[in-house]
C-alpha cells in the first residue's frame, strides 16, 4: 500500500480515517506514525517534497511545543503571582528574571562563557541531567508502544542504581574497561529484574501495572534503605552508604564532567527506535499495544510480549539509574533522590512514545533540572524550583486534554498517535489480559 | 531458629491478628485510625468506578486537600480560633476535594482525555502546587509544623458511658473524630449504592452506558456527581491525614496511600463495604508494627516480631497489595464501561 506510484494524498487520507483507531491501529502501517514515517522514507525521492515534510513533522509535533509554549506563559504569570503570597509587591520583571536565570543556569552564564575553561561546564551539566530522562523516557514509551504504562521508573531507576553501585564496589578494582561494562549491565539487569515483576504479574493475574508499579517504587525505597543501612553499609563513613566504586566510575568525555553515560543515552534512543520500526520483535510489541486480541489472533502471545516489554522497559530504566549511579553519584546512600519517575512520564508523553520525540523531550526537561537552582537563587528564592514541577504539571495537562491547546492556538482538530497507544492502558484497567 | 517451629508460629501468629484485630480495643484504634484515610480514599474509587470513570488521581486529591485545609487553620487558628479553623479547614478540604472532582471530571467525561494520565496529572500537580505553596507560603514565616489544628470532641464525655455502645464510640472517637464519619459513610453508601434509585442508575452508567442512555438516564451528568461526590469523600481523606498528624502537612505526607486505596476497591469487589474490608486488611498491615510494639504477643512469637527490621513493616502494605491485586483480580470483576468514555453521538 506504499508503493512508489501510490496517490501523493491517499496515505493522508487513509490515515484521517483511520484515526486513532484502535482496532488493527497496529497491523494496519498507516495507522501508526512510526511506521509511516519510515514507508514514506522510500517514495520521498519522488513524494512529498520539504514543504509537506514540514507540515507533517508540524502536524506531529504542535501540540507538544504548543505545550510547553502555554506552560511556560501560565508558569511566568504563577511566578508574577508568588510574591503576593507573602505580601510582598508584584514584580513585573520577576518571570523574565527567571526564565533568563534558568537558560543561564542550563546554558552558561556571560562569565563562563567569557572563560575558555567553563565555557561548556553548564551545557555538559544539562546533557549528564538529560541522560537519565531519556533512559527513563524510553521506559515509559517503549511501554506505552504495549499498552501498558509503567509508573515504576523510579523503582527500577533506585534498584538499577544500587545493584550498579554494588557492582561498581565489588569490581571496582578491576581495569576501567572490564569493570564499567560489568556494573552497567548488572545495574540493567537488576532493572530488568524489577521490571519483569509488574509484567509479569499483568500478563498471568491481569494485576494492572500502574498500582503494582507503583507499589514497587515504595517498596524499592523502604528495603534499599534496610539493605544499606544494615547489610552493606561500607565501614569509615558517618553516615550509611555503600563502599566506592573506584574505576569503574564511567570514563569522562569532555571538561570537567560529561561521562559516557551521555552517549549511552543517545545510543539507546536509536537502538528503541530500531528495534520498534525494524525488528519483528517490535511490530509485535506495537500490535499488543493496538489490540491484545487482534495480536492473538495474528499469532502472537500477549503475555510474552507483555511480560518482555516490561522487562526491556525495567532494563531501560535500570540503565538510567546505573549512568546516574557510576557516572555522577558514585555511591549509593538511603534518600538519593528519584524525581526521575515521574519526570520520565512526562518526557514520554511529550515525545508521543517516539523515540526521537523522547529525545527531544529529554534535552529539554535537562534543561529545566539544569536551570532551575540558579533560577532560585537569582531570585532570592521568590522563584522556587518547585515551580518546575507545576509547570510539568500543566504540561502534563495540556498533552492529556490537547483540546485546551488546539483552541488557544486555533489548530485543526487530528487525533495524534499518542490516543490510540495510551487508550489501551485505560482500557485494560479492570480486564484480564487476553492469553 | 528451628524449622519444625514454623507451623506452631503461624498458627500463634493467626490468633494474633485476630486478637488484635476483634479483641484488643486500644489495638484496633491504632489499626481503626490507619484504616479511615485508606477507607475514604477507597470509597472514591468505588463512587467514580462505579459511575465509569477511573480516578488514578486519589493520591493527589488527598494531597492537595491536605495541604489547603492545612493552610486554612494555619491562616486562620490564630484569629478564629482552634476549633472555628479545625471546622473550617475540613470544610475547604473536601471543597477542594470537589473541585478536583471537577477538574478530573471535566478532562475524563466531557473532553473524553486518558483517563490514566489524567489521574497522573492530579498526582504530579499535586506535588508540585503543594511544595511551591509550602515554600512560598509556610516556610518563610518560620511556623510550620505540628500542633496547627488539634483533634476536638465532637461528642460530650458522658456518652462514652453508655453501656455496651459507649466503648464503641469512645474507641472512634478516641481515633479520630472524622474515623466514625467513615464508618457512617461506608454504610450509607452501601444502601444507596444498591437500595435506591441513584444508586442502580449510578451502577447501570457504569456497567452498559448507552443501555442507561437509551431509557433516559443523564448519563454524564450522573458521571460528573460520582466523580465530584467521590473526590469530595477523598478531600475529606486529605482532612483526615493533616489532624492524624498532630496537625501539621509535610510535602508528599500522603505517602501511596491513594494508590493502596485503589488496590483496596479492587480487593473489596467495587462495593463500598467490601472496600472497606480490604481497607482495614491495609490498615492492620500498616499498623503491625505500632501494635507490635504497644501489645506485644509472648513467646518465640513475640520476640521474632519485634526481631523484624523497621523497614520490612513499612514495606509490608505494599507488598500486600501486589500480593492481593495478582492474587484476587482475576477473581473480581470491574464494571464493564469503567475507564471506557462516553460519547452520546456515537454508532456502534
Amino acid at each position: 500500500m506504499s508503493g512508489p506510484t501510490e496517490r501523493p494524498g491517499l496515505r493522508d487520507e487513509l490515515r484521517a480515517q483511520a484515526g486513532g483507531a484502535d482496532e488493527l491501529a497496529g497491523v494496519d502501517p498507516v495507522a501508526d506514525s512510526e511506521t509511516r514515517d519510515t514507508t514514506a522514507a522510500a517514495p520521498a525521492r519522488t513524494g512529498p517534497n520539504i514543504g509537506e515534510r514540514l507540515g507533517r513533522a508540524w502536524r506531529a509535533s504542535a501540540v507538544p511545543i504548543l505545550s510547553i509554549v502555554l506552560a511556560l506563559a501560565i508558569g511566568a504569570v504563577i511566578i508574577l503571582l508568588s510574591p503576593l503570597a507573602t505580601g510582598k509587591p508584584i514584580q513585573w520583571d520577576l518571570p523574565v528574571k527567571a526564565y533568563l536565570a534558568l537558560l543561564e543556569g542550563a546554558f552558561g552564564t556571560p562569565a563562563q562563557w567569557a572563560d575558555e575553561t567553563k565555557r561548556f561546564n553548564a551545557i555538559s551539566n544539562t546533557l549528564i541531567q538529560s541522560a537519565p530522562l531519556m533512559f527513563g523516557g524510553l521506559a515509559v514509551g517503549l511501554a506505552f508502544k504495549a499498552g501498558l504504562f509503567n509508573i515504576g521508573v523510579a523503582g527500577q531507576f533506585l534498584v538499577g542504581a544500587f545493584a550498579a553501585a554494588m557492582a561498581g564496589a565489588t569490581f571496582g578494582s578491576l581495569d576501567t574497561n572490564v569493570a564499567v561494562p560489568l556494573s552497567l549491565a548488572i545495574g540493567g539487569l537488576a532493572g530488568a529484574a524489577y521490571g519483569f515483576i509488574p509484567g509479569f504479574l499483568k500478563a498471568r493475574t491481569g494485576a494492572h501495572e500502574v498500582v503494582v508499579t507503583i507499589m514497587l517504587n515504595s517498596i524499592a525505597v523502604v528495603l534499599l534503605t534496610w539493605i544499606v543501612n544494615d547489610l552493606v553499609r561500607a565501614e569509615g563513613f558517618s553516615f550509611p552508604r555503600t563502599a566506592d566504586i573506584n574505576n569503574a566510575h564511567l570514563p569522562i568525555l569532555f571538561g570537567r564532567n560529561l561521562h559516557a553515560g551521555v552517549l549511552l543515552a543517545f545510543a539507546a534512543v536509536f537502538v528503541v527506535r530500531w528495534l520498534l520500526d525494524r525488528t519483528t520483535l517490535g511490530f509485535e510489541i506495537r500490535t499488543v499495544g493496538a489490540n491484545p486480541n487482534a495480536a492473538r489472533y495474528a499469532g502472537i502471545r500477549p503475555v510474552f510480549i507483555i511480560t518482555l516489554t516490561m522487562t526491556l522497559a525495567g532494563l531501560l530504566g535500570g540503565l538510567a539509574g546505573s549512568i546516574q549511579m557510576l557516572g555522577v553519584i558514585g555511591y549509593y546512600a538511603p534518600g538519593i533522590t528519584a524525581n526521575v519517575g515521574f519526570d520520565s512520564i512526562t518526557v514520554a508523553l511529550l515525545g508521543r512514545s517516539s523515540p526521537l520525540g523522547i529525545m527531544f523531550a529529554a534535552l529539554l526537561f535537562g534543561v529545566l533540572r539544569a536551570g532551575q537552582a540558579l533560577m532560585q537563587i537569582r531570585t532570592n528564592n521568590q522563584v522556587p524550583i518547585e515551580v518546575i514541577d507545576v509547570i510539568q504539571a500543566l504540561i502534563i495537562l495540556f498533552l492529556a486534554a490537547d483540546i485546551i491547546v488546539r483552541r488557544v492556538f486555533r489548530l485543526r482538530a487530528a487525533k495524534g498517535a499518542l490516543e490510540g497507544e495510551v487508550r489501551t492502558v485505560t482500557a485494560s484497567w479492570g480486564e484480564q489480559v487476553a492469553r | 531458629m528451628d524449622l519444625s517451629q514454623i507451623p506452631a508460629l503461624i498458627v500463634e501468629l493467626v490468633r494474633y491478628l485476630f486478637e488484635i484485630l476483634f479483641l484488643t480495643p486500644s489495638t484496633l484504634q491504632i489499626i481503626l485510625s490507619l484504616t479511615a484515610p485508606l477507607a475514604l480514599g477507597a470509597l472514591c474509587g468505588v463512587l467514580c468506578e462505579r459511575s465509569g470513570v477511573v480516578n488514578i488521581g486519589i493520591e493527589g486529591i488527598m494531597l492537595t486537600s491536605a495541604f489547603f485545609g492545612y493552610l486554612t487553620g494555619f491562616l486562620l487558628h490564630d484569629s478564629i480560633g482552634n476549633e472555628a479553623a479545625l471546622i473550617l479547614g475540613v470544610v475547604v478540604a473536601v471543597a477542594v476535594g470537589a473541585i478536583l472532582g471537577v477538574v478530573h471530571g471535566w478532562l475524563t467525561i466531557s473532553i473524553r482525555a486518558d483517563q490514566i494520565i489524567a489521574g497522573v496529572f492530579l498526582n504530579v500537580a499535586a506535588i508540585g502546587v503543594t511544595s511551591y505553596l509550602n515554600r512560598i507560603i509556610i516556610t518563610p514565616t518560620g511556623r510550620g509544623g505540628a500542633g496547627i489544628l488539634q483533634p476536638i470532641n465532637l461528642v460530650p464525655e458522658s456518652v462514652t458511658t453508655v453501656p455496651v455502645i459507649g466503648p464503641i464510640l469512645a474507641m472512634f472517637l478516641n481515633a479520630n473524630p472524622i474515623a466514625m464519619i467513615v464508618i457512617v459513610l461506608v454504610v450509607a453508601l452501601q444502601i444507596l449504592l444498591y437500595r435506591t434509585r441513584w444508586g442502580l442508575r449510578t451502577r447501570a452508567v457504569g456497567e452498559h452506558p448507552k443501555a442507561a442512555d437509551t431509557v433516559g438516564i443523564d448519563v454524564l451528568g450522573l458521571r460528573y456527581l460520582n466523580v465530584i461526590a467521590g473526590c469530595a469523600i477523598a478531600g475529606l481523606a486529605g482532612a483526615y491525614i493533616v489532624i492524624a498528624s498532630n496537625g501539621s502537612f509535610q510535602n508528599g505526607m500522603s505517602n501511596g496511600r491513594g494508590f493502596i486505596a485503589l488496590a483496596a476497591v479492587i480487593f473489596g469487589r467495587w462495593t463500598p463495604l467490601g472496600a472497606f474490608g480490604g481497607a482495614l486488611l491495609f490498615g492492620a498491615a500498616s499498623g503491625l508494627q505500632t501494635v507490635v510494639a504497644v501489645d506485644r504477643p509472648e513467646g518465640p512469637l513475640g520476640s521474632l516480631l519485634v526481631s523484624i527490621p523497621t523497614q520490612f513493616y513499612a514495606a509490608f502494605p505494599y507488598i500486600l497489595t501486589i500480593i492481593i491485586l495478582a492474587g484476587v483480580v482475576g477473581r473480581s470483576i470491574a464494571p464493564a464501561a469503567d475507564g471506557i468514555p462516553y460519547e452520546k453521538e456515537a454508532r456502534a
